[in-house]
C-alpha cells in the first residue's frame, strides 16, 4: 500500500471544521505564519460556486479542501418522480456544458434494462452529436482556461468557436443547452435538412481557429512558465483517487472508455488517445485542444459512415408514435396517450452504464422496481471525483497557481453538485 | 461439519460446485450473479471490506462509484438465496483498468443503524462518495478521516434520498395574490 502512504502523508487535504479554522485565527502566535483563507464560491475563477479552503503560509498553499454543494438541487431525488421519458430533460441540465452525454449515459442504461436495440442511425447520431458536444465543451474550457490564466483574448476566441458548434446544436434539437435530444429508444428528431453542410462547415472553420490557439498559447514562454510543471499528479494518485478523463491520461495513461470498453460504434471509428507525459497543467490544455481535433476526425468519419434507416426504435410501447398517424390509428393514440401520460415500464434491476464524457467517466446507476419511473437514479459525475485530486495538486504549489490547478480540472458544478 | 442431505437432487447435479452448503457460485466468498451482463457480487456489512481489498488484490483497483439505494416498499428485488434482503444497499462499482472490466458489488445494509466500515484505507478516492451516501441515505462509514455533509448543508436535517423522506412542495407566492 505504498501509494496510499505516499497520498496520506502528504497531508494536503484541511479536514478541519469550520470553528476550528476560527479558533485557530484568534490565536496569536508570532511563529505561526500560516493562514486559513477561502476562496469562493462567488470567486470569478472557480467556475460557478466551488469554495476552497486554503491553508497558506506566505503566498504557498499547503492544505485545502474543495467544499461543494452550493448549487445542490436534489436531481438524483427530482429523477425519482419523473418517468423514463422525462428522465433525460432532468438529467440534462446536470452537467451543462455537455449536456448530451448525461442524457446519453441515462438513456444506455434505461436500454440496458429494456433490453431493446436501437437503430445503427440513431447510434451514429448520438456519436456525432457527443463528439460535436465534446469539441464545444473543450472550447469552452479553452476559454475558461485562457481567461483564467491571463490570457483574456481567448475569453472571446473560445466562446465564439464554441458558438459555431452550439449554432447546429440549436438548429437539431431547438436548444443551445439542455437539449434533451438523446432520449431512451433512440434521439428526439432525424437531423435536419443540410446538417452536412452546417457540420462541414464548423469542420472548415475550426482546424485554423486551433491552429491560432497554439500560436496564442501552446507556444508562448508565459503560458508554458504558468502552466508547465504546474498541479503535477502522477498515473497511481489519478487511480487511487478516481480520477479519470483528461486527468488521468494527462498521467500518461490511456484510458478512454471509448477505446477500452466502447459503446456506440467507436470500435468503428479511428481515433487516438491524446495523452501527457507530466501530468502537469499544461498537459490537462493540451490533451483537451487536441481531444478536440480527435473529435473532429470522428466527426468527418461520421459523416461518411452515417447510415439511413430509422432514428429511433420502432417499439410503440417505449418510442411515440410519428404525429400522422395518430390521426389513422387507434392503436398509436393509445400508445401516444400512454407514454404521455403513465409513461412505458422498465423490468426490474439495476444496471451501471458509463461513458466517456469531455471530463471522464460518466456514469449512470439505474434501479428499476418494474413501474414507470426509476427506483433510484445515480449519476456518477466525474466533476464531483476529479475534485478530489484538487488538495493534492495545489499542495506545495503558489497561491496563484491555485487558479490555474482549479481551471484545469475543468469542473462543472452543476455535476458536481446535482 | 457434516452436509445436510440435499432436498433439491435434480438442481444441485446440473449445477456442481466447490461451495458444499449451495449452488451459488462466488467469488471470495460472496455469491456472484450475473445481470444485463455485468458482474455482481453480494455481501454484508461484515464481509464487505475484506471482500474490496480481496478484490483489489484482484487488480479491480479503481472505485468508480459509490452510491446508496433504499429499498423500502420495493419488492420486486432479486437476490441470491443466500443473502437476506435489508433495506439499504451499498452499491460500489470497481473498475479493472488493466483488463477493462468493471465488477459491482452490492452490500446489504439494515435499516437499524446502517454502518459499514470506509473504503477509505484502499481507495482514497471513495471518500466523497462515501460522504454523498452518508448525506443521501445515513449510512455511517466507520474510520471515514472527514465524515462532514458534503453536498447538504451542516445543520441539515433528515436523508433526502431515503424513501420516506418526503419530496416536499413549496408553495408558490404570486405577487397579485394578497394585495401586495
Amino acid at each position: 500500500m505504498t501509494k496510499l502512504d505516499h497520498l496520506r502523508n502528504r497531508d494536503a487535504v484541511l479536514r478541519m471544521s469550520e470553528a476550528e479554522a476560527e479558533e485557530r485565527a484568534s490565536v496569536v502566535d508570532p511563529d505561526d505564519e500560516r493562514m486559513i483563507i477561502n476562496m469562493g464560491p462567488q470567486h470569478p475563477s472557480t467556475h460557478g460556486v466551488l469554495r476552497v479552503t486554503m491553508e497558506l503560509q506566505g503566498e504557498t498553499v499547503l492544505r485545502s479542501k474543495p467544499v461543494i454543494g452550493y448549487l445542490h438541487t436534489g436531481m438524483e431525488k427530482t429523477a425519482e418522480d419523473l418517468t423514463y421519458l422525462q428522465g433525460p430533460t432532468n438529467v440534462t441540465r446536470m452537467d451543462y456544458a455537455s449536456p448530451l452525454f448525461t442524457e446519453l449515459t441515462f438513456s444506455l442504461a434505461v436500454e440496458a434494462l429494456l433490453e431493446i436495440e436501437i437503430p445503427d442511425r440513431a447510434t451514429w447520431i448520438r456519436m456525432l452529436m457527443c463528439e460535436l458536444n465534446r469539441m464545444s465543451s473543450h472550447l469552452l474550457f479553452l476559454a475558461t482556461n485562457g481567461m483564467d490564466l491571463g490570457a483574456v483574448g481567448m475569453m472571446i476566441y473560445g466562446w465564439r468557436e464554441r458558438e459555431e458548434v452550439l449554432r447546429f446544436f440549436e438548429k437539431v434539437t431547438g436548444l443551445r443547452m439542455n437539449h434533451n435530444y438523446i432520449r431512451p429508444g433512440g434521439v428526439a428528431a432525424d437531423l435536419p435538412d443540410g446538417w452536412r453542410e452546417d457540420v462541414q462547415s464548423i469542420l472548415k472553420v475550426l482546424p485554423e481557429r486551433l491552429e491560432q490557439f497554439d500560436v496564442l498559447m501552446t507556444g508562448q514562454p508565459i503560458w508554458r512558465e504558468r502552466t508547465q510543471g504546474i498541479g503535477v499528479i502522477t498515473t497511481e494518485e489519478a487511480l487511487a483517487l478516481g480520477a479519470t478523463g483528461p486527468i488521468l491520461r494527462s498521467t500518461g495513461y490511456a484510458w478512454d472508455l471509448r477505446r477500452a470498453m466502447p459503446y456506440l460504434a467507436y470500435d468503428e471509428v479511428d481515433f487516438d488517445i491524446v495523452v501527457g507525459t507530466y501530468g502537469d497543467t499544461f498537459d490537462r490544455y493540451a490533451i483537451r485542444l487536441n481531444e478536440i481535433r480527435e473529435s473532429m476526425r470522428i466527426v468527418e468519419q461520421c459523416l461518411e459512415l452515417i447510415p439511413e434507416g430509422p432514428y429511433r426504435a420502432e417499439d410503440r410501447k417505449v418510442t411515440p408514435p410519428p404525429r400522422a398517424r395518430i390521426d389513422e390509428s387507434m392503436e398509436a393514440l393509445i400508445h401516444h396517450f400512454k407514454i404521455f401520460t403513465e409513461g412505458f415500464k422498465v423490468p426490474p434491476g439495476e444496471v451501471y452504464t458509463a461513458v466517456e464524457s469531455p471530463r471522464g467517466e460518466l456514469g449512470c446507476y439505474l434501479v428499476s422496481d418494474g413501474g414507470p419511473k426509476p427506483q433510484r437514479m445515480h449519476i456518477r459525475a466525474p466533476s464531483f471525483v476529479n475534485l478530489q485530486t484538487l488538495p493534492h495538486m495545489m499542495h506545495g504549489g503558489l497561491l496563484a497557481d491555485a487558479i490555474a490547478v482549479i481551471s484545469s480540472i475543468d469542473p462543472i458544478m452543476g455535476e458536481v453538485d446535482r | 461439519m457434516t452436509e445436510p442431505p440435499a432436498s433439491l437432487d435434480e438442481e444441485t447435479e446440473s449445477g456442481e460446485e466447490e461451495m458444499p452448503d449451495d449452488d451459488v457460485e462466488r467469488l471470495h466468498g460472496a455469491a456472484v450473479t450475473v445481470t444485463n451482463g455485468q458482474t455482481v457480487l453480494h455481501t454484508d456489512k461484515a464481509e464487505y471490506h475484506d471482500l474490496i481489498e480481496a478484490l483489489n488484490d484482484d487488480d479491480y483497483g479503481v472505485c468508480v462509484d459509490l452510491c446508496g439505494a433504499d429499498y423500502l416498499g420495493n419488492d420486486t428485488r432479486s437476490l441470491p438465496a443466500t443473502v437476506p434482503a435489508e433495506r439499504f444497499e451499498l452499491v460500489v462499482n470497481l473498475l479493472d483498468v488493466k483488463a477493462s472490466r468493471r465488477m459491482r458489488v452490492r452490500v446489504q445494509l439494515p435499516e437499524v443503524a446502517p454502518t459499514v466500515a470506509t473504503i477509505t484505507d484502499i481507495h482514497p478516492g471513495a471518500e466523497a462518495m462515501e460522504r454523498e451516501a452518508n448525506d443521501m441515505f445515513g449510512i455511517e462509514f466507520e474510520g471515514h478521516p472527514d465524515p462532514t455533509p458534503i453536498l447538504l448543508p451542516d445543520d441539515w436535517q433528515g436523508h433526502p434520498l431515503r424513501k420516506d423522506f418526503s419530496m416536499g412542495r413549496i408553495p408558490v407566492q404570486f405577487k397579485a395574490v394578497d394585495g401586495r
